[in-house]
Formats: C-alpha cells, structure tokens, sequence
C-alpha cells in the first residue's frame, strides 16, 4: 500500500472542491469502493479513494499534481457505486479543472489531445478526426503512435480527408470566444 | 405506428463509425421509426469538453437540445453513448437555474429545458419493442455465438441515464435474442475499454480491451457486439495492436447491434456496412451461412 507524506491542511482546497463539485466529502468513510471498481487503478499513481482523503485533509498541491485525474476516463463507476452516493467522478472532473486552471498537467499528452479535439470543434464545429489527429502530432512532437493503423483504416473509407464543417461553425466559435471571456473575468 | 424522433448522429458516425450510422439508420427505417436529423447539429464536446469545463460541455451540448426544441421534438436519439452521457447531463445540469443561465451566456439561442435524450438502442427495445423486430427478422442469426458489450457510460451514472439496469443491462441481449443469436452473458457488459487513452496513453487501452478480449474468447464467442463508436474501434481498430502488446492472437469480429439486426433484416451490404470492420467477420457469418466473399 502506498503511503503519502501529508503536509499542513490546506482547507480552502477542501472547500473549493466541495463548492465546485457540490459533493460533500466528509461523507466520504473510505470503504475503498470507488477504487475497487476503478478501471484505471493500475495506472493510477494515487488511487481515487487516496484522492478523496487528500482532498478531505486539505492536500492541494500532492492532488493537483497527481498523474490519476488526468488519467481518469469518466467512466462513472465510482460515482455509481459510492454507498455514500458522492459523485466521485464529478470530483475527479473538478479537480482537473482546477489543476488546469493553475497550470498543471502532469500528463502533458492527454492535455494535449484535449486541446486538440476542441480546437477541432471550434475551428469547424464538428471533430474532424483527421486533422484532429495532425494537430495532436504536430504539438507533441511525436510521430503518431497509430500510424500502423493508415493502412488498415484509409482503405474502408472511414477517415474523410478534408474537413466537414457546419454551417453554423460561427455560433460555435463564439460559445469557445465567450466561455475564455467569461474565464478571464 | 411510425415513430418520429429528432436524431443526433454524433462526429464519428460522420467517420470512423460510419458503418453504425448507415446500419442505425437503416435498421429504424425498416422498423418504421423516423429519424429528423437536427439541421446543422455540432459535436457535443465529447469527454474533452466535460473534462476542461461543465458550463462549457453543456453549452455544446444544448445548442443541439435548441435546435431540436426548435423543430417541436421533446426527444433526441442518438446511437453514440458518449453523446448521450454528455446530452443528458447537459439537460439534468441545467435543471438549476444558475448553471443553466451560465451555460446560455454561452449560446446565441438560449435553451429552454425539457428536451430528453434516448441511446437509439433505449427507443428500439422501448418504443418500438422486441415484438414488432421479432417480426422483421427474414434470415434468423441461428448458429452465432456473441457477447453484449455495453461500455460504462451507457447506463451509468443511473440517476441521469434512467434506462435498464446499470451493473447487469439485458437491452442489447435481449434484442440480439430477439434477432435469433445466441447470447452468452458477458460478465465485464460494463467495463471500461479505456474510452479516449488510445492515442496519448495506448497501454491503457490495450490493457482494458486486451482484458475484455481475453474473456470473451473464454466464452468461445463468434463475435463480441457493441453499440459504441470508441468501444467498437479499441476493440476492432486496435485489435492487433492489443495483440502485440499482450502477446495474444485475437481475431475476433466486433460488430455493431445495428449491423447484425440489418443482417437478419436482409438489408442490404451497404447498410449493413460489414465491409468497413477490420477484423474480417467472414468466419463469424459463415456461421450463420451468410459469409460474404466480396469481405474476404
Ligand atoms: S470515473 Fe475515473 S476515477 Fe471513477 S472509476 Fe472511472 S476512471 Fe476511476
Ligand atoms: S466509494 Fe465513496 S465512501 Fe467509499 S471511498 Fe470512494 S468516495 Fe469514499
């Protein structure tokens, strides 16, 4: 089992968690149950049940910079099966927008692959996969792990080359354009 | 009785899950339920969006929700789990006052509330009912062995997404029966495939679909069915990179639910779409003695 050392509580962390994701984290008694379910527990640095005790005594830097919120995929079985009916998943959602918010991404290329799907969105107001995909090689750097897949997937058609937008791709710009206004506020 | 419902494809239907789009659409043609696509429907955000921010992600979501109130509907369909996770959180969100007014600061048309969403999977087994499908059947599936696989966000997180049962779903299974298969419980039905990782964290993915894999050819299935985009493509698409990475030589067919209903509905290659899976599903149909030599 892994063990943390804890630093001075940080209560305005247990409190912005506890007012964004309107959950109340004291109800949390550590059953462990969020953690046996979780899907991603073998990648996890900090598992979510770990996550949820730091947050509760104030541990804002080792949870903002914990590799597991980047890695979480949302896929809501800790948040289903929490006897205390926490919205766990909503947390973890949470506290990855904070450590976004204060600059962190611990794991660089799921933030990256983020921000590229959404650039896709806003720039054309549907994902297009393609060029989602070029982007993501573009800013990371790296050679597209996948390319072994061209072959098998170019040939069923499945990857259109040019972009599809809408026509309401404008609409869709200014809900990205007002959200950073209303960000900076 | 034909159904009329608004209908939400979702991106991928547009490109690497073409063939769900073409078998879903095909499938509610045959069973008479009218699908009104939204006129100029834009993505939902997807995990991305929820994930950087909720006002954000519903405002995405709820231009679409407007653009189906607009046209009179109170329901969306649509085949994508990820889009309707992200179109019905939007609507339960935005039940509050305040975050619904945050997210219409967003919008050039405010939403108004009250527009539900349904998986095309809830409306077939729902509205139109195992009947009225029994019905359609021409060439019953007698002789192939499958697996459901419903990924973790179709029924989860109960509250929000209110149809069938969120540890033990039987939708699927009982439409796959319904169709003349043979259906084998599959106990991971709502694992986690390891969703987006598949570009930034490939391990992940190979891992969790390797699993799924792994347990399905111990069931001695033909095929494992799935009704999502990103489910169907870490299982079909990657299939070879999982083997790689688990030293395993998987070659099991993933189909849609919608490809094999368009199957024993006789429709046609082109809905049925069997040509665009990777791994090849000639063994899996021969079974049912519809291998198809034009995928070999
Ligand atoms: S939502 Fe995230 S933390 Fe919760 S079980 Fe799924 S992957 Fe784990
Ligand atoms: S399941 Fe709920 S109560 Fe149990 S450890 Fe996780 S968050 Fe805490």
């Amino acid at each position: 089992m892994n063990t943390y050392k804890i630093t001075a509580a940080d209560n305005t962390f247990t409190a912005e968690v506890e007012k964004r994701s309107g959950q109340d984290l004291n109800a949390c008694y550590q059953c462990g149950n969020c953690t046996a379910g979780c899907p991603f527990s073998f990648a996890y640095d900090i598992q979510v049940s770990n996550i949820m005790r730091l947050v509760q005594i104030g541990q804002r830097d080792k949870v903002l910079q914990c590799h597991s919120i980047w890695l979480c995929a949302s896929c809501q079985s800790c948040t289903t099966r929490c006897p205390n009916n926490i919205d766990v998943a909503g947390v973890m959602d949470h506290i990855r927008h904070m450590a976004r918010e204060a600059g962190l991404a611990t794991e660089r290329k799921v933030k990256v692959f983020v921000d590229s799907f959404l650039d896709s969105v806003e720039r054309h107001g549907r994902v297009y996969e393609m060029g989602l995909m070029v982007s993501y090689m573009a800013k990371t750097g790296r050679v597209f792990t996948d390319v072994e897949l061209a072959p098998k997937v170019l040939p069923k058609g499945k990857l259109p080359l040019k972009p599809h937008s809408i026509k309401g791709k404008e609409q869709i710009a200014a809900i990205f354009k007002r959200f950073r206004e209303v960000k900076s506020k | 009785m034909s159904i009329r419902i608004s209908y939400y494809p979702g991106c991928s239907g547009k490109g690497t899950s073409s063939e769900y789009e073409t078998s879903t659409t095909g499938v509610c043609q045959a069973l008479d339920v009218d699908l009104v696509e939204i006129p100029d429907w834009s993505c939902c955000g997807s995990t991305p969006a929820h994930t950087v921010n909720h006002v954000l992600s519903s405002a995405l979501s709820a231009r679409n929700l407007t653009l189906a109130e607009q046209e009179g509907f109170d329901t969306v369909t649509t085949p994508c789990p990820s889009c309707l996770s992200n179109l019905k959180i939007a609507e339960h969100k935005m039940r509050k006052e305040s975050f619904r007014e945050a997210v219409n600061e967003l919008l050039d048309q405010p939403y108004g509330g009250g527009v539900d969403t349904k998986s095309v999977l809830q409306v077939l087994v729902e509205n139109v009912g195992l009947d009225k499908v029994r019905e359609r059947v021409k060439t019953p599936l007698e002789g192939l062995k499958v697996a459901c696989y419903y990924g973790c966000i179709m029924n989860r997180p109960p509250e929000v997404m209110d149809f069938d049962d969120h540890e033990h779903p039987m939708a699927m299974d009982n439409l796959m029966e319904a169709i003349g298969a043979e259906v084998i419980p599959f106990p991971l039905k709502v694992e986690c495939c390891g969703a987006s990782f598949g570009i930034p964290q490939q391990n992940i993915v190979t891992t969790l679909s390797g699993k799924l894999l792994e347990v399905a050819k111990g069931l001695g299935v033909d095929a494992l069915v799935t009704a999502c985009p990103l489910c169907q493509m870490n299982l079909d698409l990657r299939q070879g990179q999982i083997n790689a990475a688990q030293g395993t030589q998987h070659s099991l067919p993933i189909f849609y639910f919608t490809q094999l209903m368009a199957k024993a509905f006789d429709l046609s290659d082109a809905v049925q779409g069997m040509k665009r899976l990777i791994v090849n599903p000639q063994k899996a149909l021969a079974k049912i003695g519809q291998a198809d030599k034009e995928i070999a």
